[in-house]
């Protein structure tokens, strides 16, 4: 089978955001960036796929700025063979990414499936999988816990309340992986080393169509949150407290 | 004034609360407003769409349409939009909201501003922000091009307005194809505790790595009962296998906006702290004074949880019996 992963580089969840000087964005220095945790579920499930289908290779795809690089070659380490950097500007929106990523899946020879994360978690916006496997062409599950694989994809989708539905997809298929999948792999040492050398082959945007009017939305007049006051301490013993607190819910904040 | 499209959305035939708050920030505005509701059996639910603010619901109402998937609603809708010309297109950011309007907006090549927590209209346009690393910052954010400005909402963020239940929508049918996707859905599985989703939940009580096992999130669930509310958990809870991974709050999991959040024995890793922090009310019970929870709660009660809760929940259950 021939297998794509799409991953996206993100700053670290530890990360304290700062603002840039004008505000247009967050002032990126210093930030630890890896490869968004939705998207290592993403790889791992591809990996195990490879794994079962003798003969098949795993390609790993990212599209952003130079940096993004590094992210791939931690897909590669973790076991996929062949890397595709497309590269498009720092601020490009959901849309121009998902045209990069189904413009360079069109130029490969044939594409089986494609794994994502359900999201990125530096913009959450949960919409790269849908667009872009619309673009290309194909169906689209989004939020999947595990996948029966035969002629046809049964997949547990996550839905509202704790709820779950199966949907059945023809392949090629677009998998949008939820944490839960799996549990992703860690690098090994001499696989770390191996991923150095492997292809990560150089595309430019306008390579795989993208063009400037594929950005849709733009970002702007960024802000921190403002700093909270400081609240109320309720004192007492433990009684006097539970009381105290649920009147103050009731009559000042009057959300109970 | 613009001309408005809601995408609305059910469950089971229950409308979403969400789909109201954005009739109602619309319909408050003045805007020429209409609805798109689908499901089978969902035709009836137009007035109450209506008491919200919308003008005309359009409905299509099939057992084809039983189930959601993401390829058929979306098709119906974007033809629907796109015979009649909207200024703006409408939905929420609920599990269903996520999946379905990205494939909207790929239909209709223009871009979508997800997740924002604040809509001011200005003629036929909207303005928009929303939060980016998981509430760390918030940004405006700007439409590029032409063709319908498309945003999807954080439920609770714009809040649900009081029904008029002197109003009522004017109900149009539409008979859209139903045959020809390639995905189907064979079957839900109910969640199995009736409690509301942790992201539409207005209440939200939530426990930490302090809870110490799965059996003590019993008296979570105690509380969360009497309020109505969904339980959710920190990712210390989560990793510690305490509770499932949908439950849990923060960056790398969900993103709740609730009227109350009751933070239980967390502490308030920066993660944590992203992915509640625009809740409305922050109440914080914790051992130790110094848990940076307590820097963003409006109200701080040092205590052990496990004697506090209980109590809590008596007082609770004294208040919605009054």
């Amino acid at each position: 089978m021939n297998i794509y992963v799409c991953i996206k580089q993100v700053p670290d969840t530890e990360t304290k955001i700062k603002l840039n000087s004008d505000n247009t964005g967050i002032d990126t220095a210093g930030i630890k960036w890896i490869m968004s945790p939705y998207d290592e579920f993403a790889v791992e499930e591809a990996l195990r796929l490879r794994e079962k289908n003798a003969g098949s290779t795993v390609t790993v795809l990212s599209a952003g700025p130079a940096r993004v690089v590094e992210a791939i070659r931690t897909a590669l380490a973790m076991g996929a063979d062949h890397g595709i950097h497309v590269e498009i500007p720092e601020t490009a929106d959901s849309n121009m990414s998902a045209k990069a990523l189904a413009g360079a899946l069109k130029k490969e020879a044939k594409v089986d499936i494609v794994f994502t994360g359900k999201e990125a978690i530096d913009d959450g916006a949960a919409q790269v999988s849908q667009l872009a496997a619309e673009y290309f062409g194909i169906p689209c599950v989004t939020v999947v816990l595990g996948v029966e694989y035969g002629a046809s994809l049964k997949c547990k989708r996550e839905i509202e309340g704790g709820a779950f539905e199966m949907v059945e997809t023809p392949l090629p298929a677009w998998i949008a992986a939820q944490k839960g999948m799996n549990e992703p792999r860690y690098a090994s040492l001499p696989n770390i080393m191996k991923a150095k050398k492997k292809e990560v082959k150089a595309l430019k945007a306008a390579d795989v169509g993208v063009a400037d009017s594929d950005q849709k939305i733009r970002f702007k007049n960024f802000e921190l949150p403002p700093p909270k006051q400081a609240g109320k301490k309720i004192a007492g013993e433990p009684a006097a407290q539970a009381k105290e607190l649920v009147r103050l819910l009731h009559e000042e904040a009057k959300v109970v | 004034m613009a001309k408005v499209l809601v995408v609305a959305e059910q469950r089971d035939g229950r409308l979403k609360k969400s789909s109201f708050e954005l009739l109602g920030a619309s319909s408050a505005a003045g805007n020429e407003t209409h609805a798109i509701l689908l499901g089978e059996g969902v035709a009836a639910l137009g007035k109450e769409l209506g008491q919200y603010g919308a003008k005309t619901v359009h409905v299509a109402d099939s057992p084809a349409l039983k189930f959601y998937t993401g390829e058929a609603h979306a098709k119906i809708i974007l033809d629907f939009a796109k015979s009649q010309g909207f200024d703006v297109i409408l939905g929420s950011h609920t599990p269903t909201g996520r999946d379905l309007m990205p494939r909207i907006a790929a239909g209709l090549n223009v871009g979508l501003a997800s997740d924002c927590t604040s809509l001011k209209f200005e003629g036929n346009k909207i303005k928009v922000r929303r939060p980016v690393y998981a509430g760390k910052a918030t940004a405006e954010v700007e439409f590029i091009g032409n063709g319908p400005q498309m945003a999807s909402f954080r439920p609770n963020a714009l809040g649900v307005p009081k029904p008029d239940t002197g109003k009522s929508a004017e109900v149009a049918n539409l008979s859209p194809a139903t045959s020809g996707f390639k995905t189907k859905v064979s079957d839900v599985a109910k969640g199995a505790s009736g409690r509301p989703d942790v992201t539409e939940a207005a209440i939200v009580v939530s426990g930490g790595r302090a809870m110490k096992n799965a059996e003590n999130f019993k008296i979570l669930e105690e509380m969360a009962d009497v309020l109505g509310a969904a339980v959710g958990a920190s990712r210390a809870a989560v990793d510690s296998g305490f509770r499932p991974h949908r439950d849990q709050v923060g960056q790398t999991g969900k993103v709740v906006s609730p009227a109350l959040y009751i933070a239980c024995g967390i502490s308030g890793a920066i993660q944590h702290l992203a992915g509640m922090r625009t809740s409305k009310v922050i109440v914080a019970i914790n051992t130790d004074p110094e848990a940076p929870i307590f820097q963003i709660a409006d109200y701080g009660v040092v205590a052990d949880l496990f004697a506090e809760v209980p109590l809590l929940t008596a007082e609770f259950k004294k208040l919605k019996e009054h």
